[in-house]
């Protein structure tokens, strides 16, 4: 089973990131870019065939190490 | 009076880079023992003092500091922190220090985007530490800073409360001691660049205290900290 993570700032931290590639894309003249938010994408093969032991077993994963829950929040799919 | 020998424990992980400057500050300018603990250990070998230095652990592989929290050495530093032993995180060791849980709060990339190598001017904001003791109120030093990701952030909530509890142990400021914007180079919340835990035992810090801590180097102003913690040790 393949698990693909995507890690992003919480919408009240400050991406300056973010904030960087908004003004490149704007002077590139992608005028109607309001807001950019630079995250983390992880794919993490799995030795698991039991859909719910492998969400819980990635809960674990992103909880203790891949995200960092003081700045960011997480989603993910598994397939 | 105690005319014995401190002796700091300065662990090494792979990619730290300021090891070095941490035992030639003990040693050499404070005449101090120390101990190398690296990071696969986890004897302390009777440290007194434990510092996490500066550098790129784990080459700041996912999130600065996020690996290096798990080495077997860190189960030790944590047990030592939580019996009250007084440990101290210079910029990437506070970054490892945060994401340990030792320290609240988390370091976001500079909002200049920039990696800043630059003296910057610090004010000490509480001198009841370990760490400051020998400091005056408000004193305001001159010490180098080296990285991009040292704008520190905590949620509102918990800002208020690290304020109330006088855990800001250090403020950006301009040389007059006062925190302005065009003093912090970082965008770090509330100018802050260094903290402490609840406790006052485990402090962690952005700029380099090591490297300004003989007048050859351009500041001695670092030197105070590492005399302020020989200081608290001796008592």
């Amino acid at each position: 089973m393949k698990a693909k993570i995507y890690i992003t700032l919480k919408r009240t931290v400050l991406d300056p990131q973010g904030k960087a590639v908004t003004n490149a894309l704007n002077s590139l003249g992608f005028n109607k870019v309001l807001d950019t938010r630079v995250g983390r994408y992880i794919e993490i093969e799995l030795k698991e065939k039991n859909k719910q032991a492998a969400e819980k077993k990635v809960h674990q994963m992103c909880d203790q190490l891949l995200s960092n829950p003081v700045i960011e929040e997480y989603r993910f799919d598994l397939d | 009076m105690k005319t014995s020998k401190k002796k700091f424990g300065i662990v090494i992980f792979p990619g730290s880079n300021c090891d070095h400057d941490c035992f030639h500050a003990v040693e050499s300018v404070m005449g101090q023992q120390t101990v190398p603990l690296w990071h696969k250990d986890s004897d302390l070998q009777g440290a007194d003092c434990i510092i996490l230095p500066g550098g790129f652990s784990y080459g700041d592989y996912l999130r600065t500091g996020a690996i290096a929290r798990f080495s077997p050495i860190m189960k030790s530093v944590e047990k030592f922190a939580k019996a009250g032993g007084p440990v101290i995180g210079i910029c990437n060791g506070f970054q490892i220090l945060l994401e340990a849980g030792l320290l609240p709060g988390a370091m976001l990339r500079n909002t200049c985007l920039q990696f800043r190598c630059q003296y910057v001017n610090i004010r000490v904001e509480n001198t009841d530490t370990p760490f400051t003791n020998c400091c005056q109120p408000g004193q305001v030093l001159r010490i180098p800073i080296a990285h991009g990701e040292g704008n520190y952030f905590v949620e509102e909530s918990q800002y208020q409360k690290i304020n109330r509890a006088n855990q800001v142990i250090f403020r950006y400021c301009d040389e007059f001691g006062i925190p302005t914007p065009e003093s912090n180079p970082n965008g770090s919340l509330g100018n802050i660049a260094g903290i402490s835990n609840k406790a006052g035992n485990v402090v962690g810090l952005m700029p380099h205290p090591e490297r300004a801590s003989e007048t050859i180097l351009s500041s001695a102003d670092g030197k105070i900290i590492f005399e302020s913690i020989v200081s608290y040790l001796t008592k």
